[in-house]
């Protein structure tokens, strides 16, 4: 095979971790605001939810398509080996998601099945968030693996850890879809959103400490990583990071700023996610291959490089453009009449 | 009885990537087919097109919906139920999937909210400049899912490492052998079908005497384009059946049943291919004439199966029908158009009630062509995914049970059923409320925004909804 000089394998690790990251962070809140859709006050309540995404929900999930198909394109060992280990959580998201997806319209084209596609919409979104959940807390907990294959069962995925971080990942998404709503309403619903915002903030911390406990118990690197000397220095600003934010995050749901709540959710999950970063790295599949094992052949890395790292900022540009082009609050005649 | 995991993974694939297929199908020719619209609209500032153009918008939106969320779940299966395959073929194949997300589907979902709701935002032309993209990208699309086909079709470029392919080049990987050939039938294939779907709803509206401009416009609009091609649809196949003799002879001994290799071969028309015995009983053939279509010289001469070990032959009864019934309905196709010659010089194309009647019956025609041609092309390509080299039975992930395909295959099975019979149903409204009821298609705007969001809605179900919202 032919040498090369330069190692793609930390700018595809970067793009991924981005798109990924991008998924996570924008679905998720899609997908949160459909959760939350289920308690939302009446009719009236309900229609305001569902416009506030209705534009741009299909542009989120198109990033669920490039984390797919970027993993298998830059490290398809993990690919090989990880999706089938999540066989049934990734077939019940699936499904969930069609039923979601196709809610959007169908709502309002069938006005006499309107509660069937309302109940679709909204545990739709929330069995897809928690299959998502599942997957995460399979993917730290590890694979059965032999050889380059996964070789444990189909079931080895649901386990009291990821049955939790299914759990938790329900509170995530809520809290990033409040923070959303408080950003796209006002008055009465804005204080609903506000107050359910509330709720999945504890959850959300609950959920955080438990983990940050979990896991180190349950993983000997894990524990390693993170409580040897000197990474106890320089990995200590994470969790006291964490600990600002989840206090600023709680101060902006409860007074009037309508930004902060948003935001702040977006940096917890930010921080989250390099502290999962951080336990496992540089494996792809953990506590197996590193990324460096699992990727792509340096020829197939190259060749997709070169259009990524065009089209990606094209891409970026316009779907900006398209979140410009709705811009501002939701108003109750905006939206389908 | 044992389930077996290949067997039924087969039989999801099949199920889920059948139903994706027939959304392109329309889609990739209806986003074209606005895209004219919207063109002829901006030169020749007429009403109609417009019109047009705004009904067929409404209609096409559905589908793209369908389309985006059968379409998800496809690359996930070559993880979930293909992981070895995933494993041995992903440095080749993987860029191809990846620049489709990039080049298409990032485009289509960008510029599909414009086309939808643009209308008063963005000047005519950035409108018809929208409606160009996401027919852009629905080209795009099929070409780099028909790159990776045609590769694992007629596999070149690559070298094999450890059981693993490897590129070796590019250029040859993407266009390789049978791309060019597969990309032009595909493609024209979807025109073909849209357009007898066009036809098929105009002579609709003929036939009950309802919105007869649009309708004239729509029959003699799509006629022209489909004597074009049709007939060249048929010499595509044609072209294409002899590439695959080439690259692929043991297929193509498949599909025309011939177990023997020998000269002056018959064309057989109808058979009972016998796998067991390789033979076939109850033949209707036509001397000779095979050698004369796939080499085009009486004398010569076409391979049989026989000249292969048997456990390297793909099922002969499913492609060898599958194919006839492609061929008959491209048959029925050609006919059709002929008869509409006749008529139209005849002065009498709008007021043959047999003609319309058969156009009406003839929507559904392309769809089931499509589904015939690619059963051939997929059975007549086994056992191998990537032919002759990586065997479907080696494809399949290790560590799924029976079981575990089964419960997948029947939660895909009740979902999609769910999900495309209501889509199809509520496709079939619209065309049935046609192009001048449904309103204008574009939203009213406020503050400078548009007042739907992207899956817009004709305006006559507001009533309903308003009553709804009472309720
Ligand atoms: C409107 C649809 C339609 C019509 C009328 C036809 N085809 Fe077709 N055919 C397709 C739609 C299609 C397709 C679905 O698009 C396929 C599947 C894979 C491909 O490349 O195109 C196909 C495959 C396909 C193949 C298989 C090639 C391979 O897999 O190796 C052959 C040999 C032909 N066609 C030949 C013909 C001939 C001789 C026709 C003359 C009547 C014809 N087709 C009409
Ligand atoms: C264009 C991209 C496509 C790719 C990458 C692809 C990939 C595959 C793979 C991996 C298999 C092997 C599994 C199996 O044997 O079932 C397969 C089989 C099959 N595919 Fe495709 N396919 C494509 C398009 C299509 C389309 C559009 C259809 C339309 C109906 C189709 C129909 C089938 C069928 C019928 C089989 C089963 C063959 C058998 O069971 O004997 N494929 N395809
Ligand atoms: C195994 C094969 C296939 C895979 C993995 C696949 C994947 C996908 C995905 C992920 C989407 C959704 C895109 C979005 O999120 O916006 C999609 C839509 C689409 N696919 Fe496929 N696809 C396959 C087969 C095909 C084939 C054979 C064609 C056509 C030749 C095709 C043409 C399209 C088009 C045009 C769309 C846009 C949506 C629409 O027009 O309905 N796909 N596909």
């Amino acid at each position: 095979m032919t040498q090369t000089v330069i190692d793609f394998v930390p700018i595809w690790m970067l793009i991924l971790g981005f798109g990924v990251f991008y998924y996570v962070l924008f679905d998720g809140f899609d997908l949160g605001v459909g959760i939350l859709y289920g308690f939302a006050p009446g009719l009236e309540a309900r229609n305001l939810v569902m416009n506030s995404i209705a534009p741009i929900w299909d542009g989120n999930e198109t990033w669920l398509v490039l984390g797919g198909v970027g993993l298998f394109a830059a490290f398809p060992l993990a690919f090989a080996i990880i999706i089938p280990a999540v066989y049934f959580p990734i077939l019940v998201m699936l499904l969930a998601l069609v039923f979601r997806g196709v809610a959007f319209e169908f709502r309002y084209r069938d006005v006499a099945h309107m509660t069937f596609w309302d109940h679709a919409f909204c545990y739709g979104s929330a069995i897809a968030t928690f299959a998502q959940g599942i997957v995460l807390g399979a993917f730290i907990q590890g694979f059965e693996v032999d050889g380059r294959q996964f070789s444990g069962g189909s079931l080895d995925c649901f386990t009291p850890f990821s049955i939790f971080t299914g759990v938790a990942l329900l509170f995530g998404y809520g809290l990033l879809g409040a923070g959303w709503l408080v950003l796209k309403t006002q008055g009465a619903l804005q204080d609903w959103a506000r107050r359910h915002g509330r709720w999945c903030f504890i959850g959300v911390i609950v959920a955080i400490a438990v983990v940050s406990v979990w896991t180190p118990l349950m993983r000997a690197e894990i524990a390693r990583r993170w409580f040897t000397w000197p990474n106890i220095a320089f990995l200590s600003p994470v969790p006291i990071l964490t600990l600002l934010l989840a206090y600023w995050e709680w101060r902006s749901l409860n007074n009037r700023s309508e930004v902060a709540p948003f935001i702040g959710g977006m940096c917890l999950f930010l921080l989250a996610y390099i502290g999962i970063a951080i336990s496992l790295w540089p494996m792809i599949v953990p506590y197996r291959f590193t990324l460096w094992e699992a990727a792509s052949s340096p020829s197939t890395q190259a060749f997709l490089l070169v259009g990524t790292l065009f089209l990606l900022p094209i891409i970026l540009m316009y779907t900006g453009w398209s979140y410009w082009v709705f811009r501002g609050k939701v108003r109750a005649e905006l939206g389908y009449h | 009885m044992s389930l077996d995991p290949v067997l039924l993974s087969r039989l999801q694939f099949v199920w889920v990537i059948a139903w994706h297929i027939l959304l392109p199908a329309f889609t990739v020719g209806s986003a074209s087919y606005i895209a004219v619209l919207e063109g002829l609209s901006l030169v020749t500032g007429r009403e109609i097109y417009f019109r047009l153009s705004s009904f067929w918008i409404r209609i096409f939106a559905v589908s793209f919906g369908m389309g985006v969320v059968s379409g998800i779940v496809m690359p996930f299966q070559f993880g979930t139920n293909w992981s070895r395959f995933s494993d041995a073929t992903a440095n080749v194949i993987s860029p191809l999937l990846a620049y489709e997300g990039l080049t298409a589907f990032f485009l289509e979902s960008a510029f599909l909210g414009v086309l939808l709701f643009g209308r008063k935002l963005v000047p005519r032309w950035a409108h018809f400049i929208a409606a160009l993209m996401v027919a852009a990208g629905t080209l795009l699309s099929s070409f780099w899912i028909l790159a990776t086909n045609s590769w694992m079709q007629t596999p070149v470029g690559y070298e094999i490492l450890d059981g693993r392919f490897f590129p070796k080049d590019w250029t040859q990987i993407v266009f390789n052998p049978s791309f060019p050939y597969r990309l032009a039938h595909t493609v024209v294939a979807f025109y073909v079908t849209t357009g007898f779907v066009v036809l098929g709803v105009a002579a609709y509206y003929l036939r009950r005497r309802r919105f007869l401009e649009e309708g004239r416009l729509m029959v003699s609009m799509t006629l022209w384009l489909l004597t074009i091609l049709v007939p060249g649809q048929i010499l595509l196949g044609d072209l294409h059946g002899l590439n695959t003799l080439e690259y692929q002879p043991a297929k193509l001994a498949a599909i025309e049943a011939h177990w023997q290799t020998g000269s002056r071969v018959p064309l057989i028309l109808f058979a009972i291919p016998d796998e067991a015995r390789a033979t076939n009983r109850d033949v209707l053939e036509i001397p000779v004439l095979g050698s004369l279509v796939l080499t085009h010289d009486p004398n010569g001469t076409v391979r049989g199966l026989k000249d292969w070990p048997a456990d390297q032959w793909p099922p002969v009864a499913i492609p060898f029908f599958a194919f006839r019934v492609m061929v008959g309905i491209g048959l029925l196709m050609l006919a059709l158009i002929a008869a509409s010659w006749w008529l139209r010089l005849h002065d009498r194309l709008f007021a043959a009630g047999w003609f319309l009647r058969c156009c009406e019956l003839a929507s559904p025609l392309g769809f089931i062509a499509v589904l015939a041609g690619w059963v051939t092309t997929e059975v007549g390509r086994q056992p191998w995914t990537v032919y002759g080299l990586m065997r479907t039975a080696a494809s399949v992930s290790p560590s799924l049970t029976g079981a575990d395909v089964l419960a997948s295959f029947i939660g895909y099975g009740v979902v999609y059923l769910v999900m495309f019979s209501a889509g199809l149903f509520f496709m079939a409204r619209l065309v049935r409320q046609g192009p001048a009821e449904t309103g204008e298609g574009e939203a009213p705007i406020e503050s400078g925004r548009p007042d739907r969001p992207v899956r817009a809605l004709p305006s006559e179900a507001e009533p309903e909804v308003e009553s709804g919202r009472a309720s």
